[in-house]
């Protein structure tokens, strides 16, 4: 029954993902992206991550996404223009293009020997009760007690960056 | 998975009542259209330019905010469960995470991102 | 066939209680709208609906028939898929938020299961969570509803309602939060189990008591999520017209307003859970607690609606800094004193 789960949402986040790259309406990607986080939150419900699919929710499909629709409507940009000359130039010229199919390379590349050197362990059993978030706040308040207190800094790094780029617009 | 699909079942029965109440009223409503209904309203003056022209930046300003300060929230859960374990050491950490959003809270608001009348920081 | 019904009498069951919750809140937000009518009449001194039915009380019937026979106007440069999604949007995570609520003990249907049922669609154990998420979607119908109507009016409305729902869903999950710590549980049916019994035989140990800044703060956290008074910018008519749906009518219209009723019957729903202990009262034996949770939900609701007709709507930029200066503050110490009174207490 999990395997049937599984395969509906790894075809829609997949077959999502793919439409956020297809698309030229940004609005529509948008939305698809959140098709993508939402199928993706449904994996990490299977994996036992109730908390990690919820946050997923929370911070991906709710904040980020809510930043890029308002990005989206501040520049207001409906449709992706091919034809003109300036896009051409700038992200489909040739240098790009190659240096963009290099990564590609990498990508597949790291993935397969990624995929190669996995281990399969079995998955923990009803690991999915508040007791996992009741571990992970122990583990991240003890174990990883600085990089959680790094994060303020990056956050108060955001929020500085955010003002300065803002006011530059003006 | 055992106790989730019922939250779909009924997000599922919410879409398909939704749906069907809107294709329903496609079929059952009369489409009579015409240039002056078919038209955005203004206030009865014919409408001028695009609707979606570029927007303030200050709603980018706040959303930008707003993620920031979810992380700080999504932070707080795993916490708020286990605070009686970790007990003060716990609570000093967060206080201390607090203390640095706190810096960048003041600074935003120095900045104005929220005044909205318009009349500082301009 | 019998066989099969028999041997899975739970999961049946389970998925009837399913569609009764769903039915519930349909009805709930026609029922909604009767009284919001009544009580603005009341307010201002005046009849309300009176014709249709005994003292009007088919009206909101007779309105839904009347909407699904109008025409649906799409304006010229509307987005026609979004703009048919967004209101299906908004209906569907008004439903869906609702999974979890949990509104009463367990029943067996009067022996007929084996194993109780309990009285919401589902428990899980990060509640809260899937709550919260759930209420994050919702922004996603106004933005959509906005941007694909091509009016100027709907896009203005839009952004300003979509930038006041996340700005107060901080506060509205940090009170969340707060409750968390106390019941050191995120389902909520633990939290309202925690809410039971008395202190000094006398004051119910409602969360209310012990968290009366964190009530405050989630209710109007919850307000400005709805969207309603006094912080109903959609209907700010004297500026934005109708706001996000301006261009809406027919169907999608009424979608639009059903998902706000709903939405406040979760909100008052939640706030009662997390608050007013649930379905814990006196004088009812356990099994008929629903109906102490239904009396307490239906008194959040009429000050929901009283407090539309009695409080002026807020100008944007009060709205903003109020959220921004205020309330956001004042969640975070509430929090922090919460978790420090209860370590230096050792609660």
């Amino acid at each position: 029954m999990d395997g049937l789960y599984f395969w509906i949402f790894a075809v829609i986040a997949v077959l999502a993902s793919l439409g956020v790259v297809g698309q030229r309406n940004p609005m529509y990607s948008v939305l698809l992206l959140i098709v993508s986080f939402g199928a993706l939150s449904g994996l990490y419900v299977l994996l036992n991550a109730p908390f990690v699919a919820a946050i997923q929710i929370i911070i991906y499909a709710g904040a980020i996404m809510v930043l890029f629709l308002f990005v989206v409507m501040l520049l207001n940009v409906p449709t992706e223009d091919p034809v003109k000359g300036y896009h051409v130039k700038l992200l489909g010229g040739a240098g790009p293009r190659h240096f963009g199919a290099v990564l590609a390379v990498a990508l597949v590349a790291e993935l397969v020997w990624a995929m190669s050197h996995l281990r399969l362990t079995a998955m923990p059993e009803s690991a999915g009760t508040t007791s996992s978030v009741y571990q992970i706040g122990l583990k991240l308040f003890r174990d990883y007690a600085f990089a959680f207190e790094a994060t303020s800094v990056l956050i108060l790094l955001a929020m500085v960056g955010a003002v300065i780029l803002a006011r530059k617009e003006n | 998975m055992q106790s989730f699909w019922p939250i779909l079942v009924l997000l599922g029965l919410g879409l398909g009542f939704a749906g069907g109440s809107v294709l329903l009223s496609q079929f059952v409503g009369p489409r009579k259209p015409t240039p002056e209904k078919s038209a955005p309203y203004e206030c009865g003056v014919p409408p001028v330019g695009d609707a979606r022209e570029r927007q303030s930046v200050k709603f980018y300003l706040v959303a930008m905010i707003f993620l920031l300060f979810d992380i700080e929230v999504a932070f707080l859960y795993p916490w708020a469960i286990a605070f009686r374990t970790l007990a003060w050491t716990g609570f000093f950490q967060i206080v201390t995470f607090f203390l640095l959003l706190v810096t960048g809270y003041i600074y935003v608001w120095r900045k104005g991102v929220f005044d909205w009348s318009g009349e500082r920081h301009r | 066939m019998m066989a099969f019904l028999l041997e899975n009498k739970n999961f049946i069951a389970q998925l009837l209680l399913i569609g009764f919750v769903f039915q519930v809140l349909q009805i709930s937000a026609a029922v909604l709208v009767y009284f919001e009518r009544k009580i603005a009449a009341w307010a201002q001194q005046r009849y309300g609906p009176h014709l249709v039915g005994p003292s009007g009380s088919l009206q909101p019937i007779a309105d839904i028939v009347k909407l699904m026979f109008k025409e649906e106007l799409r304006p010229r440069g509307a987005d026609t898929f979004l703009f048919y999604l967004a209101p299906i949007l908004s209906a569907a995570a008004a439903f869906g938020a609702f999974a979890v609520v949990p509104f009463g003990t367990s029943t067996t249907l009067f022996g007929l299961l084996d194993k109780p049922l309990a009285l919401e669609v589902t428990d899980v154990n990060v509640a809260m969570l899937v709550i919260f998420a759930i209420t994050s979607m919702g922004v996603y119908g106004v933005v959509l509803a906005g941007w694909s109507s091509n009016s100027k009016y709907s896009m203005l409305g839009a952004l300003r309602s979509s930038a006041q729902m996340i700005s107060y869903e901080l506060s509205y999950g940090m009170s969340l939060a707060a409750v968390v710590m106390l019941a050191g549980s995120l389902s909520l049916r633990s939290i309202v189990d925690a809410q039971a019994g008395y202190w000094f035989h006398v004051i119910p140990k409602w969360y209310v008591f012990i968290q009366p800044i964190g009530f405050f703060i989630f209710m109007t956290a919850g307000v400005a999520e709805t969207n309603r008074a006094p912080f109903d910018f959609p209907e700010a008519e004297q500026e934005l017209v109708a706001g996000y749906h301006t261009e809406y009518s027919s169907m999608s219209f009424a979608l639009f307003f059903m998902a706000e009723y709903i939405n406040m019957f979760t909100v008052s729903a939640v706030a009662t859970d997390l608050f007013l202990g649930g379905w814990h009262g006196p004088f009812l034996p356990s099994w008929l607690g629903w109906a102490w949770f239904l009396l307490k939900v239906s008194f959040l609701l009429f000050f929901y609606i009283w407090m539309r007709w009695t409080l002026p709507r807020y100008r944007y930029d009060q709205l903003m800094e109020f959220g921004w200066k205020w309330l956001l503050p004042m969640a975070v110490i509430n929090l922090l004193a919460t978790a420090g009174i209860v370590l230096g207490m050792g609660w």
